[in-house]
């Protein structure tokens, strides 16, 4: 194994979030923010309780689910994809470094940042509204389990790309509304019956299901679904990336 | 000299159906500069990427120091620095972060006292905390180069290093590379700068349309190769060959103020001192006369006509 590699790919990779911090962390806290200024306060206040909890604290699992879904594609894909663009890939493919520790590189820095960011949502939605979380432990599982899944996703998305458009095309016509219609503003359960099945077809409803389900205990799908979907998407990505390093798709000629 | 990359039976189709190299066999040996020459869309890079991991070959086997590069690439890839032919960097970067990196991603430990030696000899030391973004091209090259040797490689690729570069810059290149063969790295070279091979190669090898056409010590290559030319000035300008010296094979050039006549090195006669006699016999008589010698470029054009 060659630490030094995974460590220097890690450090490169975590020296460019610092390089842009305004965009990596500042921006998307204050867009959280502001939703919860939006839907929480504005909105919220003339929304009763969901399931016992109010609005506002209602919606912090499925607006740090969000972030973290959001940022670990843009995190994973920007990083691979940067190097795709300017040719210093070149320098990858030729070092001793085995894909395993190419992707644990990568995707370990963008998951460490969409970790760091969820955590910096939980914080400042703590500022808005009352907060507890009854399951710490698998809080955090759900949080590592996400962005990790969805950095794997975003690695894919950048080898995939070929410019900057279908960099942003899966993000933006897929996830961010697939995000939206998973119940990170509302349960499930208050759609009409054809559309909650339809809602279940959506794999965002398990990860935000369960991520709720570690805060406030109420889930739209049992826990263990909830698990298990993610961990089908996990592997499924995995197997993707081993197909690619394997065939060298968009990487080597 | 024991060959430190061995190359066998070397092919690669792309997927668009182009064979790009056919069946390329090729030695380097330790120590030596090696100059691969060949025009354009030759092969010169695909064959170079093969080697360095960044393509597949499509048949055939590499080994470099005697690991195979697929499988024991890790062996192999760490023995080798690349210097592509584009000017690949991060820009943001600054160039101390960026060659710390390179050495990093080779599995070396962390050694600021060798990547001050490789900023020193390649006039960078001045540059490390500038971002790559700030620096001329030459400068970025040298970085190109530096990230190449952070992490101490026996054999070095230089893909047309001097692309682009000025003159100056050329030379002060190509004395880092002595240097460099001088502390007993193997370097290989691709340039279509002739001269270049000329200047620094003790070996040159020809590629063309994916096929080794040559490869040959550069001092027996131009012996092997060369021509030569003798230039006669006249003392008076001749309308016509006169028929004595019909079987040389003589241009009259200048409007007749000067004879040419080309000659092989190799041959046994050069017939030069029957022509000088039979010049004197017609009567013809020179001011000045001179011999030069064919160029690498002569020889390599020769050589591309014919394959």
């Amino acid at each position: 194994m060659n630490y030094r590699a995974v460590r220097a790919i890690y450090l490169f990779e975590m020296a460019r979030t610092w390089r842009t911090l305004l965009q990596s962390i500042v921006s998307p806290v204050v867009s959280t923010s502001l939703y919860f200024v939006v839907f929480g306060a504005a909105i919220g206040s003339r929304i009763s309780q969901v399931e016992g909890v109010s609005y506002g604290t209602f919606i912090v699992p499925g607006l740090i689910m969000l972030s973290v879904l959001t940022q670990s594609i843009a995190n994973a894909s920007f990083g691979i994809y940067f190097p795709k663009f300017t040719g210093t890939i070149y320098e990858i493919l030729s070092a001793p470094i085995s894909y395993f520790e190419i992707v644990l590189g990568y995707v370990g820095a963008a998951a460490t940042k969409s970790i760091i960011l969820g955590l910096i949502i939980l914080a400042t939605a703590g500022l808005f509204v009352p907060l507890h979380i009854h399951h710490p432990v698998w809080m955090l599982a759900f949080l590592v389990l996400t962005a990790v899944t969805f950095s794997l996703f975003g690695f894919i998305i950048g080898i995939w790309a070929d410019g900057f458009e279908k960099l942003q095309m899966i993000p933006m016509l897929v996830v961010t509304p697939l995000t939206f219609l998973g119940g990170s503003f509302y349960s499930i359960d208050m759609l009409p019956p054809t559309w909650r099945t339809v809602a279940l077809l959506n794999p965002v409803v398990y990860l935000i299901s369960g991520f709720r389900w570690s805060f406030y205990e109420i889930a739209d799908v049992s826990v263990s679904v909830s698990i298990g979907m993610t961990t089908a998407f996990l592997v499924i990505c995995l197997v993707v990336i081993w197909w690619i390093f394997r065939t060298g798709y968009r990487l080597k000629n | 000299m024991s060959s430190i990359i061995s190359v066998a039976n070397l092919s690669k189709t792309y997927g668009s159906g182009f064979k790009a190299l056919k069946n390329v066999n090729l030695d380097i040996k330790r120590g030596e500069i090696f100059a691969l020459l060949g025009p354009n869309g030759a092969g010169k890079t695909t064959l170079i990427s093969i080697i360095c991991g960044i393509a597949n070959p499509s048949e055939g086997k590499v080994l470099v120091g005697g690991e195979n590069i697929q499988t024991s690439y890790r062996k192999a890839r760490s023995l080798i620095g690349l210097v592509p032919q584009e000017l690949h960097t991060d820009a943001f970067e600054s160039v101390w972060a960026t060659v710390s990196f390179s050495r990093g991603l080779f599995g070396k430990p962390k050694n600021p006292a060798h990547i001050e030696k490789v900023l020193q000899d390649l006039s960078l030391w001045d540059k490390k905390d500038s971002k790559i973004i700030t620096l001329s091209g030459g400068m970025k090259r040298r970085v190109m180069i530096a990230k190449a040797l952070s992490h101490e490689p026996q054999i070095l690729f230089l893909d047309e290093p001097t692309a682009g570069v000025d003159v100056e810059l050329r030379k002060g290149m190509w004395e880092v590379v002595r240097t460099l063969q001088q502390s007993g790295v193997t370097i290989i070279l691709t340039t279509h700068y002739i001269e270049e091979a000329e200047e620094m190669a003790d070996r040159i090898g020809v590629i063309n349309k994916g096929e080794i056409v040559l490869v040959e010590d550069k001092a027996t290559l131009m012996q092997k190769l060369g021509k030569k030319r003798l230039t006669l000035h006249l003392q008076g300008k001749l309308d016509a060959l006169p028929e004595s010296l019909g079987h040389y094979e003589l241009d009259l050039c200048d409007g007749g103020a000067t004879l040419v006549y080309d000659y092989d090195t190799k041959g046994e006669r050069t017939g030069i001192t029957s022509l000088l006699g039979d010049l004197r016999t017609a009567g013809i008589r020179f001011n000045d006369l001179d011999t030069t010698q064919s160029s690498l470029e002569d020889i390599f054009v020769d050589l591309v006509r014919a394959s």
